[in-house]
């Protein structure tokens, strides 16, 4: 098994340069943050993950949670690696001060989160939906819901759950039957919901499900839901954890991946209906849950970077060790060696470097959004809708390559579960489908984020990636990336212009090329990203700014990836340029 | 009581360190750097101690360039008060290193003074040593446990072949070994509270002391690569090889 160790000075240069966290933070107002501190940050959870958390993923996947009649149990361990995740402070990071938070920048937020999602992803989805549940009540609760629930919840004391799906609501939540019934001060809430990440466990006194339901006036549809407050245990006069509420877990899931991430199937009000207590304003649920959404499909987006990573290191790991083949002097030959593998590293690399630049460079366009004022304000929250579906749709789908890879380079020792390769690839299979499939994202993309604003938002990328093909011209020794870029763009606006267009006249035709241009999107985002690396790079490399051997390889990368990834925005363009012509034709019943 | 805590910045102990291509010293260039793992326990159990209630100033002290700086607000965050930093072009060598902490111990007059054993780094094991023996103090090396009062320090050190236990007059100095306890891991909150908390810059001008050059490196060589081994056919030939070859039996 190897070890997870976080690619610090990547995040570093990610956060200096592309990012410019300095500059964030001095917008922001934020006069005690700095690069030197978000380094030292980075480094310090980088450390607690590799060694409290890693070693336990293994662990997790093939001990998984148990159902048992006092409820889950969690994988053994992950109570003691819990508590001290919450005693280091990690859950605070981002939170207002308030309430217990350091109030830290959200791209910071992002970098930390990296490394939890690396570490051991089925256990880093509890805090991610702690997280979830703690910005809803920050969001929307009233004063007295704040001061009864974040404290902990920001603390990580009690962890909470987000309870949307139910077996006939899926995608679509119009279809929600739980039912809300006003009782006094508070609500009965009965129902059931499914699919519900780390539902119940022993981990923590409490659990504090946020749970979608109807009122029984509610009209019909997406405009008749609200959101309430459904704890575990019901507290006492002091707000300490006391009876049992009627909400209780059911039975778990049998998966492919994330093992040791219990995903539950909660039942409310078997004994006459849960307390719940209603957040916000009434028939507004789903509403508040689209506030959310944007940083909730970015965090699936880096989860796919995380575990990229993760596979992407074992896999260099193996491939150092393994050997195969002799030299003429009798000496054997690590397969590193060999072009087919090192073609496989190196798409993985190039793949993992170009997420993290887009999840970190997206997550800062957060946190611009919300400082910036007037029609900066308007442009940076147009980039954060435009990013969104980007991140969570091609991060997730380029981490199935990268760990459909790392098994590669084991061969046969890939398909065993002992090296802990195929596990990376299991668990990540969940992240095109949990928080909107792929095929959501790419709906979200070609609709709301292109069609209904006239590809205004996308436009304006694509200029900026114009600036970054002169950069490319204008620096000696990436003319060739520049010629690569260039033409990624070209093809893009060719497509884009097709959407405009053609896409708009057959009912068909969005939906028909939207996955192409969600992939498309992604690998030029990534490879101007990419590009936009290597420019500094090589500025760098000449004023001697940095370590020599990181930027020389930032470069190579950079063009392996203009070389090897970036031409499939051609490939992409070409398909979506036909439409939906063979895609639709074939009768129902021909299938 | 007061502890000082002298501390080292040093490569990191996961790098795989490289020799420059002109064999004049390890390539330090942009290598990750971190607080020497012996520095690190030294900095836990003095702030154990003053958790205890047994002490109650820590001051940890590093000499080098600004970047030690670094190691200090690690060391900060850890739980230590305040931080000197003594500012030089490069970490000096153990006499100069020592010479320079006997005048920090002459200013801020601490009642124990803990410090690794030795660094990673070169591995000399001496600077502890030479510090207690400029400043007149009794000394413990390898401390495996410590048991602080307001009189002595009780210290049990990892000898060859078992533990020896010292009893020693304050103020002492007493070097740590791996065992005398597991670093805990820094908390969030404390790592901004660290850059809060006081931080002198000191010069060895100003605290009277000459830098002088005891010794050159005249060569770092990289260890030689381990030859591929052969199978033998029996245990005689094993005896054979080891005698005759090896000269090892």
């Amino acid at each position: 098994m190897s070890e997870y160790q976080h690619p610090y000075r990547d995040t570093a240069f990610i956060l200096q340069h592309l990012v410019e966290f300095d500059q964030l933070c001095a917008d922001a107002g934020l006069t005690e943050v700095n690069q030197e501190l978000a380094d030292a940050i980075v480094e310090e959870a980088g450390r607690f993950g590799s060694e409290v958390w890693a070693p336990l993923n293994f662990v997790g996947d093939q001990n998984g949670a148990r159902m048992t009649e006092n409820g889950v149990v969690e994988t053994e361990g992950y109570a003691d690696a819990y508590q001290a995740f919450v005693e280091n402070g990690w859950p605070t990071l981002t939170f207002p001060e308030d309430f217990g938070g350091q109030a830290l920048p959200n791209v910071l937020g992002t970098a930390v989160n990296e490394v939890w999602h690396s570490a051991n992803m089925a256990f880093a989805l509890c805090p991610m939906l702690t997280q979830g549940a703690t910005e809803a009540i920050l969001h929307h609760g009233s004063d007295e819901l704040k001061e009864t629930w974040l404290p902990k919840l920001v603390s990580g004391e009690w962890t909470g759950t987000m309870n949307l799906t139910e077996p006939d609501a899926g995608s679509d939540l119009a279809a929600i039957k739980t039912r809300a019934v006003p009782e006094g001060d508070h609500y009965r809430i009965t129902g059931q919901k499914i699919f519900i990440t780390w539902g119940d466990h022993q981990m923590t006194p409490n659990i504090v499900h946020l749970v979608l339901a109807r009122l029984p006036d509610a009209p019909a549809g997406v405009k008749g839901i609200s959101l309430f407050i459904v704890p575990k245990f019901l507290l006492d006069d002091q707000g300490e954890p006391a009876e049992l509420n009627d909400a209780r877990c059911v039975s778990i899931e049998h998966k492919l991946g994330i093992h040791s991430s219990p995903t539950c199937t909660m039942s409310f009000g078997d004994e006459g209906g849960a307390i719940g207590y209603l957040v916000g304003e009434p028939n507004e649920g789903l509403a508040y849950m689209f506030t959310m959404m944007n940083h909730a499909r970015q965090t699936v987006g880096l989860q796919g970077l995380a575990i990229a990573e993760r596979s992407y290191q074992q896999a260099v790991a193996y491939a150092k060790e393994r050997l195969q083949g002799t030299r003429k002097d009798g000496s054997k030959i690590p397969i590193i060696e060999f072009p087919d593998v090192r073609r496989m590293l190196m798409q993985m690399r190039a793949s993992v470097e170009a997420m993290r630049a887009l999840a970190l460079v997206a997550a800062a366009e957060t946190d611009r959004s919300h400082y910036a004022t007037d029609d900066a304000q308007a442009i940076s929250q147009e980039r954060v809708e435009l990013y969104t579906p980007i991140v969570k749709g091609w991060l997730t789908e380029l981490a199935q390559e990268v760990t459909y890879l790392g098994i590669q380079v084991h061969g046969g020792m890939g398909f065993v579960e002992e090296t802990g390769a195929a596990q990376h690839a299991r668990d990540a299979r969940i992240l095109t489908i949990y928080e909107g499939t792929t095929g959501i994202q790419a709906l979200d993309l070609i609709g709301r984020k292109t069609l209904k604003n006239s590809g205004q938002g996308m436009t304006r990328l694509l200029a900026e990636v114009e600036d970054t093909c002169k950069g490319l011209e204008a620096t000696d020794g990436l003319q060739d990336l520049a010629k690569a870029l260039t033409a990624a763009l070209s093809d893009t606006r060719t497509a884009l212009a097709w959407i405009l267009d053609s896409g708009a006249q057959s009912p068909h035709a969005a939906g028909a090329v939207s996955n192409a241009y969600l992939m498309l999107c992604g690998y030029l985002t990534g490879g101007w990203l990419m590009s936009k690396q290597a420019i500094i790079a090589t500025e760098n490399l000449k004023t001697g700014a940095d370590n020599s051997e990181f930027l020389s390889a930032k470069i190579i990368t950079a063009r392996f990836y203009c070389e090897h990834l970036l031409p499939r925005v051609k490939a992409y363009t070409e398909t979506l340029l036909k439409g939906e012509s063979s895609l639709m034709a074939l009768p129902v019943d021909q299938f | 009581m007061k502890i000082l805590v002298c501390v080292k910045r040093v490569i990191d102990y996961n790098v795989k360190v490289r020799v420059k291509a002109d064999q004049s010293d390890v390539d330090l260039t942009n290598v990750k750097m971190a607080l020497n793992p012996f520095c690190e326990i030294a900095v836990e159990e003095a702030v154990r101690l003053k958790e205890q209630g047994k002490a109650d100033e820590v001051v940890v002290v590093s000499i080098g360039p600004k970047a030690v700086q670094e190691q200090l607000r690690t060391a900060l965050a850890l739980g230590a008060d305040r931080a000197i930093q003594i500012e030089t072009e490069a970490a000096p060598e153990a006499l100069n290193t020592a010479k320079l902490l006997a005048k920090v111990v002459e200013q801020e007059q601490p009642g124990l003074v803990l410090m690794g054993k030795q660094s990673i780094d070169s591995d000399n094991n001496q600077t502890g040593q030479m510090l207690a023996a400029l400043i007149g103090a009794p000394q413990a090396t390898f401390a495996y446990s410590l048991e602080l009062d307001a009189e002595q320090v009780v210290v049990t050190r990892e000898v060859d072949g078992g533990l020896k236990t010292l009893a020693l007059k304050l103020p002492a100095v007493v070097t740590t070994d791996l065992r005398l306890n597991e670093p805990r891991y820094v908390k969030l909150p404390d790592i901004m509270k660290a850059k809060k908390k006081p931080l002198a810059v000191e010069t060895p001008d100003g605290l009277g002391v000459a830098l002088k050059q005891h010794q050159t490196v005249l060569k770092v060589e990289a260890p030689g690569q381990r030859q591929a081994g052969i199978r033998v056919d029996s245990v005689d030939a094993l005896l054979d090889k080891l005698k005759n070859e090896a000269k090892v039996i």
